[in-house]
């Protein structure tokens, strides 16, 4: 065991899935000497070489449409888009290519490659550094997306990511990179994608969210004094509804938080389902705590934008008073 | 400090049989066996008679939107010739003449046009299924490279595009990354003068297209694509290149689409006559015809034979086509992931997104069964 940083965590998996097969080789801007701008790749360039943590050219579809090549041509390749806000470019090869090649072939090519990327705000990015567009990517069929909310799951969602014979979207809130330690496995461990983990019990209400604001839920929910039920999707494609159905049924109520955007975010997906299979246990109206639809701002109004526990405490309150 | 020319380039163009018959014996002995020239004829007469039954299955409704291959048959077949069957062939979708030359099974082809996705699982060859986003193979063909150099096992890639794929980010993104980290890929582009309407002047104003590979650092030639010998000759240098320094190269070959940019165009509304009768003379056929021969290598007599037999063969591939047992919709869920997530195995079982449809028990009144069935 190591007291470990989410950041920490996933440099730890990423060197154990090296160590362990030499298929997985991982490529992008800035990762290799120097370690990747937020240091998760940090030391793995001077441990394994630089045919193994490449440095590509500054190019999101070059280095998404060459990891498709990579993964079809049998390696596990770990592809970095820096910033969320940059994965526009590799939108094309991600949703239109890696997402289709094991259905166009009807299986014969495969895909199997991990997108890691930085996702989220609360850091006083600039523009285009604090954005939270999952719900672009749980829209596109073929793509299993992820999003740990701790150090322990990051490590072994990483790994199952790793492994996963799909293309993954390896989504990483770095919001909560750094901001507090918890105990990891030194061994090898996975975490099942499709699986959310119920993070506490609750019997009066239900929350769902996923990446940095589940730690905003926590807080609000200590406030609220609330027996509150959290589940944390950590998969958010496909979404674990049977997870969050089964709470719904036993609450009757359900708050979903998210940093992105309300209008068609997964909340959204989230409520529908609720909708379809806890119609006649729900005692209020689905509630969504988001960001606005709106630019996210420059920082000195983030805060402003993300969800927090004041604001989800005040949907708590509102909800079980319903 | 007086200004200096620090930089000097040039493109050369390679021509060894030229459209009146003209042959560089410096260059062209020896390059192909007699027997090869021959076997590749035959071959290009079987694709040029699939590609006029396909046009016709189209026009009768029997296969979806096609693109003729008619008058490119040469670039793709003097590649797929020239590569080892463990390198990767990554196409765009004028490239039957190639892809056939390898061994993918001709039927795929016809499939794949008439909606079936089957005719993408191709496991005959290293071919990648027809490229229907422009461009956005070349970065595959870069990665598949990239994937042989790191396992070592001496393969390499040769890609396909059109003069229009050049202004596609992919494709400067594709030679980059070949150039910068060595990788050994063989970039082919096919300038047939046209992106379905739009001329090559409004893709590339630069003198010739090759010299775009030049501002990556990797070598350049431009070449007649109607050319047997010369795109041998061409594509010969660049797989050494690639197999023995990991060096990309880009070859121009100049060709024309004889026919429309695909059954759902009309190119008269665009090209001139003139310029389209000018290469019908600059057909590859014709001029492989004659010189074979002049060689005494091809008659009359053997024409009329292969025409019947490339009719025969024709006539299977069709039926084997059409006869193919229908799809069913579990192939669209199955193929979606190596392993079905639960929620998509429900919508396959029920063939339904409506969540009651999948789960009559959350249906509290029996009698209600026989409404939502």
């Amino acid at each position: 065991m190591a007291n470990l940083t989410l950041v920490q965590s996933i440099n730890l998996a990423l060197i154990q899935e090296m160590e362990k097969d030499d298929r997985v080789l991982l490529l992008g801007e800035d990762i290799g000497l120097n370690g990747g701008v937020f240091r998760a790749t940090e030391g793995l360039f001077q441990r394994f070489g630089g045919d193994r943590v490449v440095d590509s050219p500054l190019a999101e579809s070059g280095i998404m449409g060459t990891a498709i090549g990579l993964a079809m041509g049998g390696l596990r390749p770990v592809p970095e888009i820096q910033f969320e806000g940059f994965m526009g470019p590799a939108f094309d090869q991600l949703t239109n290519q890696a997402a289709r090649f094991n259905s166009r072939t009807r299986g014969g090519l495969t895909c199997p490659l991990t997108l890691r990327v930085p996702i989220g705000g609360g850091i006083h990015a600039p523009e285009l550094h604090s954005d939270s567009p999952e719900a672009i990517y749980t829209h596109t069929p073929g793509l299993k997306i992820v999003m740990p909310s701790s150090p322990y799951d990051a490590k072994g969602l990483l790994i199952s990511a790793i492994r996963d014979p799909n293309p993954v979207i390896f989504f990483e809130p770095k919001r909560i990179y750094r901001a507090f330690r918890e105990e990891v496995p030194e061994d090898e461990y996975t975490i099942p994608i499709g699986v959310a983990r119920k993070v506490c019990e609750g019997d009066e209400l239900t929350m769902v969210s996923w990446g940095a604001t589940v730690v905003q839920c926590m807080n609000a929910i200590e406030k609220s004094g609330k027996s509150i039920e959290l589940i944390d999707l950590r998969t958010i494609s496909p979404i674990d509804i049977d997870t969050i159905a089964t709470s719904v049924n036993k609450t009757g109520r359900c708050v979903v938080v998210h940093e992105a955007p309300k209008t068609c975010g997964l909340g959204a997906e989230i409520a529908a389902g609720v909708m379809e299979h806890c119609f006649l246990h729900l005692e209020a109206p689905v509630q969504r705590v988001c960001g606005f639809d709106t630019v996210m701002p420059y920082y000195k109004l983030e805060l402003d934008y993300l969800p927090d526990a004041e604001r989800i405490g005040k949907a708590i309150n509102e909800t079980l008073a319903y | 400090m007086p200004v200096k020319t620090i930089f000097e380039t040039k493109i050369e163009h390679v021509s060894i049989l030229d459209e009146h018959g003209n042959f560089d014996s410096a260059l062209g002995d020896g390059l192909i066996p007699d027997q090869d020239v021959v076997d590749m004829y035959k071959h290009m007469m079987v694709c040029r008679h699939l590609d006029e039954i396909a046009f016709k299955l189209q026009r009768s409704g029997r296969m979806g939107t096609y693109p003729e291959n008619r008058g490119q048959e040469v670039p793709s077949l003097a590649a797929a010739y020239v590569l080892e069957k463990k390198d990767w062939m990554v196409t765009c979708y004028r490239e039957n003449a190639g892809l056939f030359w390898r061994g993918l099974p001709m039927e795929k082809i016809l499939l794949h046009w008439m909606g079936d996705e089957r005719g993408n699982h191709i496991d005959e060859c290293n071919v990648t299924p027809l490229a229907i986003a422009i461009g956005s193979q070349l970065l595959h063909a870069t990665g598949l490279a990239w994937a042989s150099k790191y396992k070592k096992d001496g393969a390499i890639a040769c890609t396909f595009f059109g003069d229009g794929a050049t202004s596609e980010g992919d494709f400067h993104e594709a030679a980059n990354f070949a150039a910068n980290l060595d990788l050994p890929v063989v970039f082919v582009c096919q300038n047939n003068g046209w992106a379905i309407s739009t001329p090559t002047k409004l893709e590339c104003s630069a003198p010739t297209v090759a010299q775009r590979g030049i501002a990556y650092g990797m070598d350049c030639v431009q070449v007649d694509g109607n050319d047997l010998f010369a795109m041998v000759k061409v594509v010969r240098d660049a797989v050494t290149n690639a197999r023995e320094n990991n060096r990309p190269t880009f070859i121009e070959a100049l060709t024309y689409r004889l026919g429309d940019h695909t059954t759902a165009d009309d190119a008269r509304r665009y090209r001139d006559a003139d310029e389209l009768a000018m290469w019908e003379k600059r057909d590859p056929m014709i001029r492989l015809r004659n010189y074979l021969e002049q060689k005494d290598l091809w008659s009359a007599a053997k024409e009329e034979e292969q025409l019947a037999a490339a009719s025969v063969i024709v006539s299977s591939v069709v039926k084997n086509a059409e006869e193919i047992d229908a799809p069913t919709s579990n192939d669209f869920f199955d193929s979606m992931f190596v392993d079905l997530p639960p929620q998509l195995q429900k919508q396959r079982q029920t063939m339904r997104t409506s969540s009651i449809g999948q789960d009559p028990s959350q249906i509290s009144q029996p009698a209600q069964e026989g409404v939502v069935k």
